[in-house]
């Protein structure tokens, strides 16, 4: 008997300090809901996190390696245009 | 942030701030042992109720409070075993790692209910020769035979398959819930406190386990023949979750505990729910009969707690001086 696999979801949590929901891995469910309580025993079960995402891994559209040259060497030489010659005042945070 | 930093001038891809990962900063800053988490290490003979005052609340009788922190210990000792059995067996490696939070989750409870009750009544704790390190809930553990333990009966029979496990930790979870949300208002402080922090564990639990149950009844032919057998099986073990003993219904009039049968409606109208939402009929009521009155709670087990306690206790037994 051939067992049917789930759908892959990918996994975002945002940590207790953190300001943005992160990529931290994938696993399967059967739907979405289950996707979330998945990576809630998964991946937040070392009090990583306060907020969990998922989105089915066939939903996202990504680059292609073939392409990695054409999309993304064209801004390594520009060193300029990092924000980094300005002076940030200490109180500035998140910088 | 200071201008002259080098690593201005050229920044380090691989160098991210503080909020780029969620696993920064869980344990002193030390990036590379995120995975050990912020729980802080305990080492063997910590008291778990340090700091917490013990003392047990006038007018209540020590011995019948360590005898309800036996029955709430048990029944979370012996379930958190049998979900322990699972590891590496359960349909998906997801499941696995959620079967296994849940029993660490009631291994907790597990201790602290019996450091309360050893702190109530050192009568109860098993004695064990004079150099052992062994803390008392350990020795409570490990250390007492099967006619000893309190728990109910549906927590010791032996496993079925995923839909099994399912339906019992669903009937477990109803009631220890509803028990707990009530038992947080305990005149004892120490048994509120555990049923404060059990609360949030048991909600979770109990959404686990309902929701499988719904998915299982709607799923496949063989997913809902599955759950159908399970519950034929359990139902009947269930009762002895409301059925109130004598130290219970003492413990619930001196505001320490909770009448099991104060729950019974609440019980039945959350199995009830999770039933209309399966489609499934509710299973006949016939509790499991004891003998001569007796029952899990009294300490009369079927045979499968012997087993379950060979296995949990010969290596505590094998070494009582033994330092873990």
């Amino acid at each position: 008997m051939t067992r049917a696999e789930w759908p892959l979801y990918e996994v975002f949590v945002r940590g207790k300090r953190g300001l943005n929901h992160v990529h931290v891995g994938s696993l399967h469910a059967a739907d979405d809901e289950m996707a979330v309580r998945h990576a809630r025993d998964v991946y937040t079960r070392r009090n990583e996190g306060v907020s969990i995402w998922v989105v089915r891994a066939d939903a996202i559209t990504a680059s292609s390696p073939d392409e990695k040259d054409p999309l993304f060497a064209p801004s390594g030489d520009k060193v300029y245009r990092h924000p980094t010659f300005y002076a940030i005042p200490d109180d500035v945070p998140h910088m | 942030m200071s201008h002259d930093n080098p690593s201005h001038a050229s920044p380090d891809p691989s160098a991210v701030g503080d909020h780029e990962s969620v696993y920064d900063g869980l344990l002193g800053g030390d990036p590379s042992q995120w995975a050990f988490g912020t729980a802080t290490y305990e080492p063997q003979g910590e008291d778990p109720l340090a700091g917490v005052d013990t003392t047990v609340p006038d007018g209540v009788d020590a011995a019948a409070l360590a005898a309800y922190c036996l029955m709430l210990g048990d029944d979370a000792l012996v379930m958190s075993h049998r979900l322990s059995e699972w590891c590496s067996r359960a349909p998906d490696l997801e499941d696995d790692i959620a079967l296994a939070n849940i029993a660490l989750d009631l291994l907790g409870q597990a201790r602290l209910l019996l450091a309360r009750a050893a702190a109530a009544d050192p009568g109860v704790v098993p004695v064990l020769p004079e150099d052992s390190p062994v803390p008392d809930e350990d020795a409570l553990a490990y250390f007492r035979e099967a006619a000893e333990f309190r728990n109910v009966r549906l927590v010791e029979v032996p496993h079925g398959d995923f839909a099994h496990v399912v339906c019992r930790l669903l009937l477990f979870t109803v009631a220890r819930l509803e028990v707990f949300t009530r038992l947080a208002r305990s005149l004892d402080p120490v048994l509120a406190a555990v049923a404060a922090k059990g609360v949030k564990e048991l909600t979770y639990h109990r959404d686990y386990a309902g929701r499988w149950c719904v998915t299982l009844a709607q799923g496949t032919e063989e997913s809902r023949r599955r759950l159908l057998a399970a519950l034929e099986v359990l139902w009947p073990l269930g009762a002895e979750l409301v059925a109130p003993t004598d130290v219970e219904s003492r413990m619930a009039e001196a505001g320490v505990g909770v009448d099991p049968a104060a729950v019974a409606d609440a019980v039945d109208g959350v199995l009830d729910l999770v039933l209309a939402e399966s489609e499934l009929e509710r299973p006949a009521d016939r509790p499991l009969g004891g003998v001569n009155g007796r029952t899990g709670r009294d300490g009369l087990h079927s045979e499968a707690l012997g087993l379950v306690l060979a296995e949990m206790q010969v290596v505590a037994r094998a070494h009582p001086a033994g330092r873990w």
